[in-house]
């Protein structure tokens, strides 16, 4: 107990030690995200994380925007363990055929309304793996993807900031 | 070493052995090629002798320029720093082989994956059920990893699980998608009252047929390839790819290239093993060391970034040699991100040692001893930390040996043990890298370029989770033939099936999490 009270208090709070440019941009966004959660998804977006053949790599970023450091919860924003909780699916790897029909349920049983996201260049168009014989097609064709997250894999602080982004175009194009 | 040894080793015991040939193509490399008949014989007696499990076994599909298929089955020689490869020709129509896995039984999964890849009958084997073509998307007899292969429709069906059956038993299925942010697999547990009876494993969501798409690239395009096998050890992965590349076109790589590899790898360790460490306090509810491990890695992701501007290392490796410098201002920085690194993980190393409770839960729990891990054939940090000695950083010499590489095992075999080693080698890379650092020349070659050659060659390295190897073989243009991949989890998956038997559910994600296995690694 000792040793968690005393790096309690000597680390503090980690939140504010991301780039400091970047932390000023994050919390105005987050002040205006946190208000446009609350509104449009009652208090939280929850989403439920589907690995349909990925490296591994974008789910580790995943995790680490989680992370006391860039703390994606503090928007409302938070990670469920199951679709039967989730606002929306988000779809990491390209559409391995084994994961089609486990892809499919996971959406099916996420409640209305619900949408896409899929995160990293292979849920795109299937990335380095897109010739492959055992590549069921793009996740686009199959479920109707909202908002993609690019890079190879995305930073946490690209995953927070397409985030907002696309928060904020939804916030205007309902007013 | 020329191998003689070895050969004559094998007469002793099976004295009409006589090998078509013996050739030490690299001198850590030993290929001996056989008859079929005498296959099983063989590598039964070099499993004896070197007490080695099947490192990989797979095939080739040479019916092009030689009307054969090739099968090869390595083993590691551990008190020479060797591989022993046993090659054997069959023929292209309807082509078999004796099976070891009565009895070797880490030959099993690797024989039913060349029965499913290439359609070739390991002769005896127990069960030939599909392990990354699931029947209920993929139509029979079709073998994708031959050369003429092309899609065409077949039958359908669906996979059949052992049953335990018995009054009481109940069957708790698990996955493909689960609870956490992580990869998909499907658990099959029988339980008696609390107690897991018996776990099946069933992979290969995440199949992307990654060895077909290496065919018919250059190596230095299969590199980019490589690094998105496994998500968290890219570094491992692009390592052993760029050695099998550099031991066929013969190119030396430069000795401060060896460093700074030296160094990334073990980074890619240090991130991790912390992960690790954080994840099992997380999977016992003890969240504050856990988020405080995520803050290490995070640590150590960003000094990756700065170093290479990849956290996750990716386009550092060349054939050749890297695309990175460490130069002085760099130098500095790791050094003083490291010190950083290591304060804090001293933190969190009291943090969990000194907390009773956490503790409890992980000591005795989820134990793998050391005779079954040795029948399965499991390698890597799980293996060590069962008190099997084997780690590839010692074996082989390179810049481990001059930096004095110190090589941890534990004894237990149980989620203590295997956070325990996590801690030791945690350490211990820190100690690597400052020590790797000490030895970087300023200035001087990083990059060699290769030649393309006509050969095969086996590559590795001992990433986190222990041996990743890549065998390779390309054509007069440098163009890849064939690369097989063996990731240490394709070893180690089995054995969390035997390491949560008379455990709970409820420890099953602490049992998983100390074995942190890769989905995208096993399944490829």
């Amino acid at each position: 107990m000792i040793y968690i009270l005393k790096n309690r208090i000597l680390k503090g709070i980690v939140t504010k030690h991301v780039d400091r440019d970047l932390h000023g941009q994050i919390k105005a966004a987050g002040a205006d995200l946190r208000r446009l959660i609350q509104k449009n998804f009652g208090r939280s977006l929850n989403l439920r994380q589907v690995d349909t053949g990925s490296c591994g790599a974008c789910q580790s970023e995943i995790i680490a925007a989680t992370n006391p450091l860039y703390d994606l919860q503090r928007f409302g924003i938070n990670f469920v363990a199951s679709p039967r909780h989730a606002d929306a699916l988000l779809v990491t790897g390209p559409l391995s055929k084994n994961m089609f029909t486990a892809l499919q349920k996971t959406y099916a049983a996420t409640p209305e309304p619900k949408f896409v996201i899929t995160c990293g260049d292979c849920a795109q168009d299937g990335g380095v793996f897109k010739d492959s014989y055992y590549i069921q097609g793009q996740i686009k064709d199959v479920l109707p993807v909202a908002l993609h997250i690019q890079g190879c894999p995305p930073s946490p602080l690209e995953i927070i900031r397409t985030l907002l982004v696309f928060l904020q175009k939804e916030e205007q194009k309902s007013v | 070493m020329d191998g003689s040894e070895i050969i004559s080793a094998v007469k002793k015991v099976f004295p009409e052995f006589n090998p078509l040939s013996a050739a030490l193509d690299y001198p850590d490399e030993l290929r001996i090629k056989i008859q079929p008949q005498d296959f099983k014989a063989v590598c039964l007696e070099l499993h004896k002798i070197l007490s080695s499990p099947v490192m990989t076994l797979f095939a080739v599909d040479e019916r092009k320029r030689k009307n054969v298929f090739t099968v090869i089955a390595v083993f590691l020689n551990l008190k020479q720093g060797q591989w022993v490869s046993v090659e054997m020709d069959l023929a292209p129509e309807n082509p078999d082989f004796d099976s070891l896995s009565r009895s070797i039984h880490s030959a099993s999964l690797f024989e039913r994956e060349v029965w499913e890849m290439f359609g070739i009958t390991p002769k005896g084997n127990p069960d030939l059920r599909s392990l990354n073509l699931h029947d209920e998307v993929w139509p029979q007899g079709n073998f994708p990893l031959r050369k003429d292969f092309k899609a065409a429709a077949g039958n359908l069906s669906e996979y059949k699980f052992n049953r335990v059956e018995g009054s009481g038993i109940f069957e708790v299925p698990v996955g493909p998608v689960h609870a956490g942010i992580i990869g998909p697999g499907h658990f099959r547990f029988s339980c008696a009252g609390e107690p897991i009876v018996n776990l099946e494993l069933r992979l290969g969501f995440t199949h992307r047929g990654v060895e077909k798409l290496f065919e018919g690239k250059t190596c230095a395009e299969a590199l980019t390839l490589a690094e998105c096998i496994s998500g968290d050890s890219v570094f491992a992965y692009s390592s052993a790819f760029a050695l099998a590349a550099e031991k066929i076109s013969g190119v030396c790589v430069p000795e401060k290239a060896a460093y700074l590899r030296g160094i990334f790898i073990e980074l890619e360790r240090l991130y991790n093993h912390a992960g690790d460490i954080g994840g099992i306090a997380l999977d016992v509810g003890f969240s504050f060391p856990s988020a405080y491990a995520s803050l290490i890695r995070e640590a150590v992701l960003q000094l990756n970034e700065l170093l290479t501007n990849s956290r996750y290392l990716k386009k550092i490796n060349a054939i050749g040699g890297v695309n990175a410098d460490i130069d002085a201002a760099k130098q500095i920085l790791l050094s003083r991100s490291l010190a950083k690194i290591k304060k804090d993980f001293r933190e969190l190393t009291q943090m969990l040692k000194f907390s009773v409770s956490f503790m409890d839960r992980v000591d005795t729990t989820g134990t793998l001893i050391r005779k079954t891990a040795q029948d399965l054939g499991v390698v890597g940090f799980t293996a060590r930390a069962s008190g099997i000695p084997m780690d590839l950083r010692k074996h082989f010499s390179g810049v481990y040996r001059q930096a004095k590489f110190k090589m941890a095992t534990e004894e237990g075999g149980d989620v203590l043990a295997r956070l325990n080693l996590r801690f030791t080698e945690f350490a211990e890379s820190l100690r690597l890298i400052e020590e790797f650092l000490s030895r970087l020349s300023r200035g001087g070659e990083i990059l060699t370029p290769p030649q393309p050659k006509e050969a095969a060659a086996l590559g590795y390295a001992e990433g986190a989770r222990g041996p990743v190897l890549c065998w390779l073989k390309t054509d007069a243009q440098g163009r890849i033939e064939r690369c097989k991949i063996t990731d240490p989890s394709s070893h180690n998956w089995q054995a969390l099936g035997y390491a949560v038997l008379g455990n709970i559910i409820p420890d099953f994600p602490l049992c998983n999490k100390s074995f942190n296995l890769s989905y995208p690694g096993n399944d490829l």
